[in-house]
């Protein structure tokens, strides 16, 4: 038997709205399953997991909190891939931003007043967005693939900020910790409801930025361009669209607002750098924009989706003693259902029993 | 044995499972195909090889099994990327998300037990070459098995009709499908020997490198053969200098500190990346170069048309 | 995996046990590593098993593991807290922060914050001197390297290793005052490549002594394969080395948690600052093995020793690296230098990252 694929028409409007039940739901079973093989109760397990974290408010904060970087880099990066430019160095661009966004802090902590705040951000987009401009300068210029180097200066730039709170910003009252001063109050990013939680304006950020990327990308030209050259290089310069200029407008697009995701992160919930400042979630990022299907509001709706599971993995722990490394799996699979279910949006799926090979010879 | 040659091993051994999993990698991407799963086969074949070796008691069948299971792994990723055309970059790295978290589910039990080493196999005669002898063949099977692969690679991609296919289908799969080459199934059976390949380098992480089993043991190495991959313009001898110079500055790093000269250490780790970096600005800028070495394809999905 | 099955479900069975007293105090762990890290997560875990043995149903124990420093450990602090834990252990320098942020929003949760030094009404600091194991390691390296340089293979440049590097060495030099040592910094608690790979490269450099103060088995390994003898680290690790491992460090914060459970049941805990050695038990050598019966006495002897407070390891005349004066004869460090220790003594052969 042989799996045979068949391009639609058009995309399939039954799929394209339930691919991603379909995918949950078939995560679940998965999920049944090997909690049943460990010997727990799939349900409680599942309960922990999935309702457990949303049931108090002090955890809704929360989930806020770990969902609001990944919304923002996944919006960013949705709109990169989108362009058919692939930047996988979202991380880097993490860790550049929240540098960039840093200087003021902890190079000039006299500098206190109002306008810190906005500038840090500013600057940490600008960071962000200097630092992707790299690939995509490699790209035009040299025809560089940008996967690659993309990947490649997220190591450098994990290293330049190990050397930088090891040495030269590193807190001069820390006892030789790793690590450089604390933020001051001005360089804080503020909570949104003091009152009933954590959350701040991080979560804010991820809203602004999903709802002006859906705008642009519905009804501007600029997102018509986007689409357009990510379909065809030849079309969009039929329609006048430079394709190098895209290159550039999606690096530092993307870059940009994984530089915010940095600072943010940084002032808001760490409130110092450190070696390391972020789980993953520049990598974690390019799945959550694949789980939304590279559409910024079905990104906002997977970063939530994602962050659930981090919060449910440590639920978990806590009420039925699940191994952590379930929350990893648990990604995993869920990332392997949509992706796999999402084919069914564009191509029909066929079960072809016979061996007859009509032609060429693809199997 | 003096420090010269006792240095040069130790280089050997660190560069070995980056040799393993690049050389595997590398001709996954000459089919055009990117996986970015490498670290997740690794750390996969790395907890079976321990928990195989460990309950039967042989090193060897432990080893067969990570291959094995490197293989079997990244049959997953081949039926997303391949039969199911999903996206390569994002199931990679779901494939590697997946693989520590079970490969820390499985050797959760076997965490902290000694572990089953390897031990080296001297070749008669050649093994009592002065100098050479103790460092070449004086070594363990997968040592052997790593230096053999590259030449073996090396042979097959460029001297060979089904090496001459699978390069053709990773420049330009439409073609290849044209004339007749089965492009899937090719696709499949090289991602399958990458598989393999970065099970096998697992397997000697927790058999050879540091004979024990530790979650997340791989520590970034998959990204690292990635990278030399890269480095080596997909070339298997240049991925064999890469992988040989990425373990001679990690240990020269280390013989620095013990001598006491102070360099900043990160500055030494960045080096590699930034010479892929160059390199791969290198190998672009000339078309011709590109044509040769580039697998066009690389990370496209692959629909027949019909 | 059928293996696998079964201890998770006996773990299942002990924590259902568990959960079924009533009123039970409840005391949380929160850990930086997997709790089977063979290292400075495993001796907190054993220390958490042994409260859980003592009290039995009276304690429910839970632990959060593989919690990374930075915003995740604090929402792991907050579930903890909201869980119902009356005392939570947080065990790796870096929740420091989160430690103190999350004590302002529970106020009548006790928590107590390892290796920091930063304490409120509700935080207590708790380490281990392991400053006094060293320094009787360093004893034994002394009087058994014949090439008198032994390796060390570090962490990070923080006081606490740096009070390590600096009083084995005193250690070794009160035996053979030529006595060098070579130091490696991996900048990884737990990365067994790169310290195996650090234990070749000092062994090929020479030394014929290894001692660690990072936390995998890796380099006892490597040393049992070149045949050098070496000391374990946070935990007893001869079964990595039998016919290697000289003596190991233990930390067995067990009594601790037991003391400070006490005082939560009792109702007298307080907030302090606590750093306990030998003496009360919270640092405790492993059997002295692989040496000449004369070094083994000198051993226990020196143990006692600095147990009951008659030898302390930073007692002068100590010059520092360059040379000036630090101690002068007879004086003795006061814990405050201690714990900002950020020089080497003289006879360091490295120079500190900075």
């Amino acid at each position: 038997m042989r799996i045979e694929l068949e391009r639609r028409r058009q995309q399939s409007p039954l799929f394209s709205i339930f691919s991603p039940f379909l995918a949950l739901l078939l995560t679940i079973l998965a999920g049944v399953i090997i909690f049943w093989m460990l010997g727990k109760n799939p349900f409680s397990a599942l309960f922990s997991f999935f309702v457990e974290p949303l049931t108090e408010v002090w955890s809704l904060h929360e989930l806020t909190i770990k969902a609001a970087p990944l919304i923002i880099i996944a919006v960013g990066l949705s709109v990169c891939f989108r362009s058919n430019n692939w930047n996988i160095g979202a991380e880097g661009q993490f860790i550049m931003g929240a540098i960039a966004g840093s200087i003021l802090p902890v190079l000039l902590p006299n500098m206190q007043g109002y306008y810190v705040l906005p500038l840090m951000v500013v600057m940490g987009m600008l960071g962000g967005g200097a630092y992707a401009a790299i690939p995509a300068l490699l790209k035009t210029r040299f025809n560089t693939n940008e996967i690659l180097s993309s990947l490649m200066l997220v190591y450098v730039a994990q290293l330049f900020l190990d050397w930088l709170v090891r040495g030269a910003w590193r807190n001069p009252e820390g006892f030789n910790f790793p690590e450089t001063r604390e933020f001051h109050d001005y360089a804080v990013l503020p909570e949104l409801f003091p009152s009933s939680g954590p959350t701040n304006y991080g979560f804010v950020f991820a809203i602004i930025v999903t709802l002006l990327t859906w705008f642009m990308m519905r009804h501007m030209l600029k997102g018509f361009e986007v689409s357009v050259l990510g379909q065809s290089t030849r079309a969009g310069r039929f329609a006048g669209f430079s394709n190098s200029r895209m290159v550039f407008f999606a690096f530092l697009f993307s870059g940009a607002l994984a530089g915010l995701a940095g600072i943010s992160e940084v002032s808001g919930a760490i409130e110092r750098l450190q070696p390391v400042i972020s789980p993953g979630y520049g990598f974690t990022a390019i799945i959550v924009a694949f789980l939304g299907r590279l559409n910024p509001l079905g990104i906002f709706a997977a970063g939530l989706v994602l962050a659930l599971t981090y919060l449910g993995g440590e639920a978990a722990q806590i009420s039925i003693g699940l191994p952590d490394k379930i929350a990893d799996v648990f990604q995993g699979l869920l990332l392997f259902f949509v992706l796999g279910c999402d084919t069914l949006i564009n191509y029909r799926v066929k079960f072809v029993l016979d061996r007859a090979v009509k032609e060429g010879g693809a199997s | 044995m003096d420090l010269t040659q006792a240095v040069i091993l130790t280089i050997m051994t660190a560069a070995t499972p980056l040799l393993l999993a690049a050389i595997g990698e590398l001709v996954v991407e000459r089919s055009g195909v990117l996986n970015l799963g490498v670290e997740g086969m690794i750390i996969m074949g790395a907890a079976v090889a321990f928990a195989v070796a460990k309950v039967s008691g042989n090193p060897y069948l432990g080893a067969l099994c990570g291959a094995l299971t490197g293989a079997a792994f990244s049959l997953l990723f081949g039926f997303l990327t391949l039969t199911l055309v999903t996206n390569q970059v994002a199931t990679g790295l779901s494939l590697t998300i997946l693989g520590l978290g079970l490969s820390g589910m499985i050797g959760e039990s076997f965490v902290g037990q000694a572990g089953v080493p390897l031990n080296e196999i001297a070749i008669p005669v050649l093994s009592s070459i002065p100098f050479v002898g103790p460092l070449l063949f004086n070594q363990d099977i997968i040592f052997y098995i790593s230096i053999l692969l590259i030449f073996g690679v090396s042979w097959f991609l460029f001297r060979t009709r089904a090496g001459l296919r699978l390069r053709a289908i990773g420049d330009n799969h439409h073609s290849a499908h044209a004339l007749g080459t089965p492009v899937i199934r090719t696709r499949y059976l090289a991602v399958m020997f990458g598989g393999a390949c970065a099970g096998l380098a697992g397997a000697q992480l927790c058999l050879v490198y540091t004979p024990q089993w530790v979650e997340n043991m791989s520590a970034g190495r998959g990204w690292i053969a990635l990278a030399l991959v890269v480095f080596g313009s997909w070339r298997p001898l240049r991925v064999l200098a890469g992988a040989y110079l990425f373990g001679a500055v990690t240990i020269g790093q280390l013989h620095a500190q013990a001598l006491g000269v102070a360099i900043p250490s990160q500055f030494l780790s960045a080096l590699p990346y930034l010479a892929t970096i160059v390199v791969l600005v290198l190998i672009s800028r000339n078309r011709r170069l590109t044509l040769m070495n580039t697998p066009a394809c690389l990370g496209q999905g692959f629909v027949p048309d019909r | 995996m059928k293996k696998y099955i079964l201890a998770l479900s006996a773990a299942a069975l002990i924590s259902m046990t568990a959960g079924a007293a009533q009123a039970a105090t409840k005391v949380c762990f929160l850990y930086v590593g997997s709790k089977t890290d063979g290292g400075w997560t495993q001796a907190h875990d054993i220390g958490r098993q042994e409260l859980q043995n003592h009290f039995s149903d009276k304690v429910e124990t839970v632990y959060l593991e593989n919690v990374p420093e930075g915003p995740d450990a604090e929402r792991a602090i907050e579930r903890l807290a909201r869980s119902g834990c009356e005392l939570v252990f947080t065990t790796s320098f870096g929740f420091m922060d989160p430690t103190l942020k999350a004590a302002e929003k529970f106020p009548d949760v006790k928590f107590e914050h390892a290796t920091g030094y930063k304490t409120a009404d509700n935080v207590t600091t708790y380490n281990s001197r392991f400053y006094q194991g060293r320094y009787i390691s360093g004893m034994i390296a002394g009087k058994l390297s014949e090439k008198g340089v032994a390796g060390y293979i570090a962490s990070f440049p923080i006081p606490e290793v740096v009070q390590g590097i600096n009083a084995f060495l005193l250690g070794a030099q009160s035996v053979n005052p030529d006595f060098t040592i070579k130091v490696v910094w991996v900048n990884s608690w737990f990365d067994p490549g790169k310290e195996a790979d650090a234990a070749k490269a000092l062994i090929d450099q020479g030394v014929d002594v290894l001692t660690q103060h990072t936390d995998s088995t890796a380099p006892m390994q490597v040393a049992a394969e070149r045949g050098i003898k070496a000391f374990g680290q946070a935990s007893d690790m001869i079964e990595a080395g039998p016919e290697t491992q000289l003596t190991a460090i233990v930390d067995t914060w067990g009594p601790y948690y037991i003391k400070r459970t006490q005082a939560v049941m009792d109702g007298t805990w307080k907030s302090q600052s606590s750093w306990d050695g030998l003496a009360e038990g919270i640092l405790t050598m492993a059997p002295y093995t692989n040496m000449p019966d004369d070094v083994k006495q000198m051993a226990m002897d020196l143990e006692a020793k600095v147990a009951n407070g008659e030898t302390h390891p930073f007692t002068g005349p100590i010059n520092k690296q360059d040379g000036s004066v630090w101690l002068k004869e007879g004086e003795v460090a006061d814990d405050g230098t201690l714990l900002g220790m950020n020089f080497y003594v003289e006879g360091v052969d490295d120079q500190l990252p900075n």
